[in-house]
């Protein structure tokens, strides 16, 4: 137990569902390193550029035509805010993966807007993450990564890249946008993988 | 940077208004900080239970030393003891400071558009701090949004300095109520009192939104459409029970 600070109570939730150090929020907060990108759907893609040089691509409109799940997820956030039950519809990366060979190990998402995140390739596949347009019952509003995000619920939320252009499929794990500024490479939430 | 918890002491508070205190820590080994970084504190209470916030640093450049700013919000969980009930003396866990973004770096030498709401002027004013102290000549322009006079922090710095230094410049903007003798009512925001009080993006200066997630995302839409490139834009939310609580 850390240092003890006499009077303070704080509110415990007792929540399993919390990993250690978030509380819970009922709210929707916004965190983004600079102004939200406009993207109209008709300029809109989804690229899988794999190490062969093979890029796969699906337009708005092949990407609506695909499978869609729905489903229910908590998100956890680095800066100590979790949301439990958000519900969300979307495509499975398992999915989007079927035509695609790989032997890579990990993967750099592209936003559009420039923001990049690393993430390993097996915490995307096996129905861990998706690519996702509702939030709510509603269109993902564009403050929230809309037309689309990544969503890694498993992993904290900066790894769910806002406005999700594309996967870069990569040997190694190369720093993403945040993980280049001190956070960590990985981000299980579960073990307070916070900063680097 | 450490990212390890530390203990820190309690070794000065300071109301800047009605519910904010500027609170001072003792951290032992920290040779300076990156202004605009923020630190985590972790309060545990007595039968094991602890909470985690995030919070701006606000001072800039003490070894040894560094100083927050915390706003009380009615219904928080840490920010009410840390205003109210926090003493001098008082030992509590850190870790950080963080955070490599939304920082300036003295060696920068583009001019730089500071953009603040309410409380989140704090890691601004870690700015203007570390400017104010380096040789850096290039200079800070300041806007200042307030719902009154009273809710602002640092104003009597912020006074000062705006009178006597030549590389910064402050504005403010008052939604609810203004000074006495002031030329303008209280308004909304617009966009048209917004870009009327900062650098033209012909000046190229690098920009610094912080505040609550409504205010930024706000001024961020309307600074990309009047023509601001959106990666000279660096911003920063309060947001619900997000950053800075």
């Amino acid at each position: 137990m850390g240092l003890v600070s006499s009077g303070f109570r704080g509110r415990r939730s007792g929540n399993p569902a919390l990993p250690p150090g978030q509380h819970e929020t009922q709210d929707f907060p916004v965190l983004t390193a600079g102004p939200a990108p406009l993207i109209p759907l008709g300029e809109w893609e989804f690229f899988i550029a794999a190490e062969t040089g093979r890029r796969h691509s699906w337009t708005w409109n092949e990407f609506m035509a695909l499978p869609q799940e729905e489903l229910t997820q908590d998100i956890h956030c680095v800066t100590s805010w979790s949301k439990l039950g958000t519900q969300w519809r979307g495509v499975s990366l398992d999915t989007l993966f079927e035509s695609v060979e790989t032997t890579s190990d990990f993967a750099t998402a592209h936003s559009f807007g420039g923001y990049t995140t690393n993430v390993p390739l097996w915490d995307l596949l096996g129905g861990k993450a998706w690519v996702v347009w509702e939030f709510d019952g509603e269109p993902l509003k564009r403050a929230h990564g809309g037309p689309a995000r990544l969503l890694v619920p498993h992993l904290y939320f900066w790894k769910s890249a806002k406005w999700i252009h594309g996967l870069e499929l990569t040997g190694e794990d190369v720093p993403g946008f945040w993980e280049s500024n001190g956070y960590h490479l990985r981000g299980n939430p579960w073990r307070e993988e916070r900063y680097s | 940077m450490s990212t390890q918890w530390q203990v820190a002491e309690v070794v000065g508070g300071v109301p800047e208004n009605d519910t904010a205190r500027t609170i001072r820590l003792r951290v032992d080994g920290l040779t300076g900080h990156l202004a605009g970084q923020h630190i985590d504190i972790r309060l545990t209470a007595e039968d094991g239970y602890s909470a985690i916030r995030s919070y701006s640093v606000a001072s800039a450049g003490m070894d040894g030393h560094l100083e927050i700013t915390v706003d009380e919000l009615p219904d928080g969980e840490v920010s009410p003891y840390l205003v109210r009930d926090l003493a001098i003396g008082d030992k509590l866990e850190i870790r950080g400071p963080v955070g490599g973004w939304f920082v300036w770096r003295p060696i920068n030498r583009n001019r730089v558009q500071l953009i603040g709401g309410g409380s989140g002027v704090v890691p601004l004013m870690s700015m203007i701090r570390a400017h104010q102290a380096s040789s850096n000549e290039s200079p800070f322009r300041l806007l200042y949004s307030l719902k009154s006079p009273e809710t602002s922090l640092y104003r009597d710095e912020l006074a000062r300095l705006d009178r006597e230094s030549a590389k910064l410049m402050v504005d403010y903007i008052y939604t609810r109520s203004t000074p006495e003798g002031w030329p303008v009512p209280p308004a909304r925001l617009t966009s048209d009192a917004f870009l009327g009080r900062i650098f033209p993006p012909e000046e190229n200066p690098d920009v610094f939104i912080c505040g609550q997630t409504v205010f930024v995302e706000t001024v961020a839409d309307w600074l990309v459409m009047a023509g601001y490139p959106a990666d000279s834009i660096k911003t920063e939310r309060f947001g619900g029970t997000g950053g800075n609580r």
